[in-house]
């Protein structure tokens, strides 16, 4: 069973196209974490100081809200694998929904920062913060617009057991976007 | 050809040639300017040989791109082309309009230009590459209008694909990034600001989805690969040559008076700007080799492959060199800024413009699909000669600018402008010595048309 398993399991999984798209993402964010921790090790004591006034709580409702997503969408392809497309756009709406849920959460938090007038301007560890949570927000737009695509051709039946390559590849990104903020949370919120 | 209507084409591809000409010979005029200062003085001062071999350069490329929208199109979406009268009437009215002010720049004086044009009702000459008269500047935003209307409407009738949407974004955007050049604000911050988002987001932004585009046709025809496949090529090369290259503007702001945080950003997402000519690169070569046919037209993909590599290392090589802001505080506006110039322009949009006027000319010219083998020949040796030779005009310059960056700028005791350049004149007289040979290879490449003889056989299948 399991070696049959293994022959069946096309790797990587999806389309390969995509995932040549989503390393070139991931290299775009390494390259702005690795240019964050060189800057902030050089201004330990100004980093730290203002790392304080981020709202930790809802950053942690935001992976929250992200990892439950995640975890729809792998549901979501489990029961495309058994033919279950009802159930599968149910689980696809249920990620959509835990992806607004961060939009919605995260714009509280820029709501907060621009009433105390914070902007990119204020010091570096703003102009960071703000440059790479606002870029990771951009990139859960396109998630989120992604899995809309996804939830619709499931909904119209185009995804089977047998042929669900676009479900998986737009499964992946959607991870990709969970997986940055994995990092992004600790590296800014939480890193003292 | 599959429609009559697609041969307007050809007017838009002669033009392109015929001004490329001109944009190559005055190149060498200022090239030797460069050593022999007072060279053709006061006839064609060093700035107006400039200007005309920069204006010369952007014209007939949009002559280039219009061709090649007015040519796949109409194949793309199945159907005439909406207006072809249209398409003639705005050819003249650009030609005519264009050669006026290449006139201008070289009959009068540029300050009596602005005058006798109007430029005091509304200013917007005199910056780089935006030099054209502001009555100029009308006729490409009209020109370029009414060319969206035919080309949007002949896709609204006909079949959508991607490669057709791909190219309207490109060219809506090169339609309304020009819009900046009419914005002329005092503040010499702002200025700049928005000059760069006619110039980068041009050349480093829409231009590319115009390329993608042209591109994913060529491929398609000459390697008769899937649809799909090349197609899911082009959304992720778009995806991001967007997302570098719209940020990666901040390049330019640097040392503007811009804010601090665009060394950041700047530097960060230009450095990845290479990523979506690389993607282009495999591309290119993974559908050629993946092709189901053996295209009888050889000089047609090896321009398409020759872009994708040249587009790879002057775009996307060179231009990494020198983006990242501590080194670019040295290179800054350096020969090396030339240099990647030079082969970023002739890898990602010279060659392009070639590789589809390569493909669809012949069928333009009543041929089935290509051109004779002595004529096939002749245009594969001058795809040689022009791109070695760029390859030289490249590396010469890179020396020159290396070294000035070094004398001028980073040793102990700095040298003055002047001095500098005349010990790096070696490198100039090479770039020219380069340059001749490109012209001999332009000249060769304008005479394989005229290289008659029987027609190679037609495609055959793998």
């Amino acid at each position: 069973m399991y070696m049959q398993d293994t022959i069946k399991t096309k790797y990587p999984p999806g389309d390969l196209a995509l995932w040549i798209f989503i390393c070139a993402e991931l290299l775009v964010f390494a390259i702005f974490f690795a240019a964050y921790a060189f800057t902030r090790a050089s201004n330990i004591e100004l980093f730290n100081q203002y790392q304080a006034t981020l709202n930790t709580d809802l950053a942690l409702l935001n992976t929250i809200a992200l990892l439950t997503s995640s975890y729809f969408v792998v549901s979501a392809i489990i029961s495309i694998k058994e033919n279950k497309q009802k159930q599968s756009t149910r689980f696809l709406s249920l990620s959509i929904l835990g992806g607004c849920a961060f939009l919605i959460m995260k714009m509280t938090e820029y709501s907060h920062h621009m009433s105390e007038g914070i902007n990119l301007t204020t010091n570096l560890f703003y102009m960071f913060y703000l440059s790479l949570t606002f870029f990771h927000f951009m990139h859960v737009i396109l998630g989120i617009m992604i899995l809309t695509v996804l939830w619709l051709n499931t909904r119209k039946g185009l995804y089977t057991a047998d042929n669900h390559d676009g479900l998986v590849s737009g499964g992946a990104y959607w991870h990709m976007v969970d997986l940055v903020w994995l990092i992004l949370f600790p590296l800014i919120y939480i890193m003292r | 050809m599959k429609y009559e209507s697609q041969s307007v084409a050809k007017l838009y591809f002669i033009a392109a040639i015929g001004l490329f000409v001109g944009q190559i010979v005055f190149g060498l005029v200022m090239g030797l300017q460069y050593v022999v200062g007072d060279f053709m003085f006061p006839e064609i001062p060093f700035n107006v040989a400039r200007m005309v071999h920069t204006n010369l350069l952007i014209v007939w490329l949009l002559f280039g791109f219009m061709g090649a929208a007015y040519y796949l199109v109409p194949e793309e979406a199945e159907t005439e082309l909406h207006s072809p009268m249209l398409a003639k009437l705005m050819f003249w009215v650009f030609l005519v309009a264009g050669a006026l002010t290449i006139l201008g720049y070289l009959l009068v004086p540029y300050a009596t230009l602005a005058e006798i044009t109007g430029n005091h009702l509304l200013p917007t000459m005199g910056r780089e590459f935006l030099e054209q008269p502001t009555i100029t500047k009308i006729g490409i935003v009209i020109v370029a209008l009414v060319f969206l209307y035919n080309i949007a409407f002949t896709i609204l009738k006909g079949r959508k694909t991607v490669i057709t949407l791909v190219l309207l974004i490109g060219l809506a955007g090169l339609a309304i990034f020009f819009l900046f050049s009419f914005y002329n604000p005092d503040n010499l911050v702002k200025d700049k600001f928005y000059w760069w988002f006619v110039v980068h987001l041009w050349v480093e932004g829409v231009w590319e989805l115009i390329m993608a585009s042209i591109l994913a046709f060529v491929l398609i025809k000459t390697t008769g690969v899937d649809r799909e496949i090349i197609e899911k090529w082009l959304y992720i090369i778009i995806a991001m040559a967007l997302i570098t290259g719209l940020i990666g503007t901040g390049h330019h702001f640097f040392w503007i008076g811009a804010p601090e945080y665009w060394l950041w950003w700047g530097s960060i997402f230009s450095a990845l700007e290479p990523i979506p000519f690389f993607m282009m690169t495999v591309f290119a070569f993974n559908m050629v080799n993946k092709r189901r046919i053996n295209h009888p037209n050889q000089p047609a993909v090896l321009w398409a492959l020759g872009t994708a590599v040249m587009a790879f290392l002057g775009a996307g090589v060179w231009g990494f060199m020198h983006t990242l802001a501590p080194i670019n505080y040295y290179t800054h506006g350096t020969q090396i800024t030339a240099a990647h110039g030079h082969m970023a322009f002739y890898g990602a949009y010279v060659m392009i413009v070639l590789a589809i006027i390569s493909y669809a000319m012949p069928m333009m010219r009543g041929r089935k699909a290509c051109n004779s083998a002595a004529s096939q020949v002749a245009e594969m040796w001058s795809f040689w000669l022009m791109t070695i030779s760029m390859v030289f005009i490249t590396l010469f310059l890179t020396g020159a600018g290396i070294l000035q960056v070094w004398l001028q700028r980073f040793s102990d005791e700095p040298m003055s402008f002047m001095v500098v350049q005349d010990k790096i004149e070696v490198f100039y007289w090479m770039r020219e010595g380069a340059g001749v040979v490109f012209l001999i290879g332009l000249l060769l490449y304008v005479y394989s048309f005229f290289i008659g003889g029987e027609e190679r056989t037609v495609e055959e299948k793998v």
